[in-house]
């Protein structure tokens, strides 16, 4: 996915870059509006992450010249300000969502998914494993005939199998995907949803096999 | 408030006393000059009775005759039951009636007041002259009235002299409590149209009032435009400072949270969770401070609009979907269109936040949330912990958590700001067990 980040601040942009590109997403970064402009002017983008306050002005009125222009790519507001001022008014100017600063990479990761879902987004989200179709948008597997709808966390954890089939992961990484860095969990609580996941594939060629004393991938037969 | 005097109070006392002098002099001036025209009117009376006593005396061959009619004397008893004396006399020789009665030697046409055998008498005397035996002679007639009939009169002129005194009071008073009304009714106008105001109404005031009111009305406009501007300055400065913490506690976050995929060690990982934790409990202290200092200023004046609970409670839903699913937590939304009510959209759509996200994080993974909306009544409850049973009712105190929150990350100010919010609405929120075996339900009721 190709995402847009337009934050002034250098630091936390590398920390959200980083992030997202560890998760596979393309990513460019603008530190001021103008800069965004000629993103937006050269570039086509899944979605737009966008900071309010910014040295050259007011996020806002670059999200209403977007609309404006007739531009339709979705955007989340990344916002700073009072949790209760102004929230509604991002929506009301064309804003998918918002967040909250300071967010949880797997919130912004759900309110992206959630974003890209309810606009249907593009076609071809479906991944051809083996013998499996994965629709990442839709939360889908089809094997065979049947058609799996997974639920949050089996589909968190069957996209980063898919992404990278046959790498080893291990628990601990798998847990940090899966779980807020608030909740406490032990590595175990993984078992549970690795072994759904091998239930909902069962009679494919796809399997999730243990590497012992290492962790899991996905391998095809 | 320091109040000093009332200008309803002077204004009446100054008008009502100025009536009660005005009745007073009225009724002294009334009564004199009714008691001049009664005297007058005896005066009258004695005068024609002893011209007419005069009118008898005749001269015949010589001999001075006196003749007194009748009428001379019964007129006086006509009007009233007072004694009458007389006295005929010709220079100093008394001729007939009280020969000791007093008079005026030499004295036409006069009248005045005497003591006569211990009675206060009202006299005149006539004076003519008549020719007898061809020398002209003063025939004198000296006509007196005890006063018993006018005391009597004066009596009833005096009482209606009070009588007209005191309607003029009562007339009067009713005039100044009316003109009291009418000069202080301005004052009460601007005051009730300024508490009339929403919170955010801060245009000056623009009622008409009276010139000498207008000193007051640029004073309070000046103040209120103060009042506007601070509230401007402060409200930027709470965007600001919520910019300037937050920003900087983003990236520690992000960067803790990128760090934790990269770090195997587990001292290492146990300290960037601790971290991560530190800076949301911080994060959502500070956000929840601020909140519940917007509340508190909202709730002295709500921004009254008409509101459906129901479609607040979706929308909400909706936004808090993405993130209990993360925890596989799925809603069970039953809304009921109810008749609606009047409210603050802010206050309640932040209520409602704050007990979903209750809901959410109190929520063990693959659960439901039930949300259900019937009329003016929303219920939410979870298959969490629950609430726990000795402390349900401090729940809703500032800084109040559960002694079963475990780990969970919270400021102890979600169900204060519900709490508060439903008071401000006449409403109320009821904590209690999930009927359904495990967790909590929070009621929010507002009145239609």
């Amino acid at each position: 996915m190709r995402l847009l980040l337009v934050e002034d601040n250098a630091r936390l942009a590398a920390a959200i870059s980083d992030m997202l590109v560890l998760d596979g997403h393309a990513l460019d970064h603008a530190g001021d509006l103008a800069t965004a402009r000629d993103f937006v002017d050269t570039a086509d983008y899944d979605l737009i992450l966008l900071d309010i306050m910014l040295p050259d002005g007011d996020g806002r009125v670059f999200l209403q010249g977007l609309r404006k222009r007739a531009l339709d790519v979705p955007v989340i507001v990344l916002t700073a300000r009072s949790e209760v001022s102004d929230r509604v008014g991002v929506l009301d100017l064309g804003a998918d969502d918002y967040l909250v600063k300071p967010f949880d990479f797997s919130e912004l990761e759900a309110r992206v998914r959630a974003v890209l879902r309810r606009r249907g987004g593009a076609t071809s989200n479906v991944q051809r494993i083996g013998d499996i179709a994965f629709d990442r948008l839709a939360g889908t597997l089809e094997v065979g005939d049947a058609r799996i709808d997974l639920r949050n966390r089996e589909l968190r954890l069957f996209e980063v199998f898919a992404a990278n089939p046959n790498m080893i992961f291990s628990k601990t990484k798998l847990v940090d995907r899966l779980f807020s860095a608030d909740e406490d969990v032990s590595e175990n609580a993984i078992e549970v949803y690795v072994g759904r996941l091998r239930k909902h594939l069962t009679g494919s060629e796809v399997t999730i096999t243990t590497v012992r004393g290492v962790g899991y991938r996905l391998s095809i037969s | 408030m320091n109040k000093r005097g009332s200008i309803l109070r002077r204004l009446m006392l100054q008008l009502v006393g100025a009536a009660a002098v005005l009745a007073a002099i009225l009724f002294v001036l009334f009564q004199s000059f009714a008691r001049q025209l009664a005297i007058e009117a005896q005066d009258n009376t004695l005068f024609a009775s002893a011209s007419a006593i005069l009118e008898s005396v005749s001269v015949q061959q010589g001999e001075v005759s006196v003749d007194i009619p009748y009428a001379a004397l019964s007129m006086l008893g006509n009007v009233s039951d007072d004694r009458v004396f007389y006295r005929i006399g010709m220079g100093a020789v008394p001729l007939t009636g009280y020969d000791d009665l007093p008079g005026k030697p030499g004295a036409d046409a006069v009248s005045w007041t005497d003591t006569y055998r211990g009675d206060d008498l009202r006299m005149v005397q006539v004076t003519r002259a008549l020719s007898v035996a061809g020398a002209l002679k003063d025939v004198t007639v000296v006509v007196g009235q005890t006063q018993g009939g006018l005391a009597q009169k004066l009596a009833q002129i005096s009482r209606m002299a009070i009588l007209i005194g005191a309607i003029y009071f009562v007339v009067a008073s009713l005039f100044a409590y009316w003109t009291a009304r009418s000069t202080v009714r301005p004052l009460n106008a601007v005051a009730e149209a300024v508490a009339r105001r929403g919170p955010l109404d801060l245009r000056p005031v623009t009622k008409p009032v009276p010139s000498e009111m207008a000193p007051l009305m640029v004073a309070l406009n000046a103040f209120i435009s103060r009042l506007d501007r601070s509230l401007t300055r402060s409200e930027d400065f709470i965007v600001e400072a919520a910019h300037r913490v937050r920003t900087p506690l983003a990236t520690v976050r992000a960067q803790a949270e990128v760090t934790l995929r990269r770090v195997d060690r587990q001292e290492n990982r146990n300290a960037l969770k601790q971290m991560i934790r530190a800076v949301d409990e911080s994060s959502r202290a500070a956000g929840q401070l601020l909140d519940h200092a917007m509340v508190a200023f909202r709730t002295d004046h709500l921004d009254q609009q008409a509101l459906d609970l129901g479609a607040i409670a979706a929308e909400v839903v909706e936004r808090q979907t993405p993130v209990a699913a993360l925890k596989d937590i799925t809603f069970d939304v039953d809304i009921i269109a109810g008749g609606g009510f009047n409210g603050d959209a802010i206050l309640i759509q932040n209520a409602v936040t704050n007990l979903i996200d209750n809901a959410v994080k109190y929520s063990p993974q693959e659960t439901t949330i039930t949300v259900s909306v019937k009329g003016n009544s929303l219920q939410i409850c979870d298959e969490g912990p629950g609430f726990p049973v000795d402390d349900i009712h401090t729940l809703t105190d500032r800084f109040a958590r559960g002694t079963n929150v475990g780990n969970t990350v919270g400021s102890g100010l979600g169900l204060t700001i519900a709490h508060e919010v439903a008071l401000a609405h006449n409403g109320t929120l009821t904590l209690s067990q999930n009927p359904k075996g495990t967790g909590a339900c929070v009621t929010l009721s507002l009145p239609s």
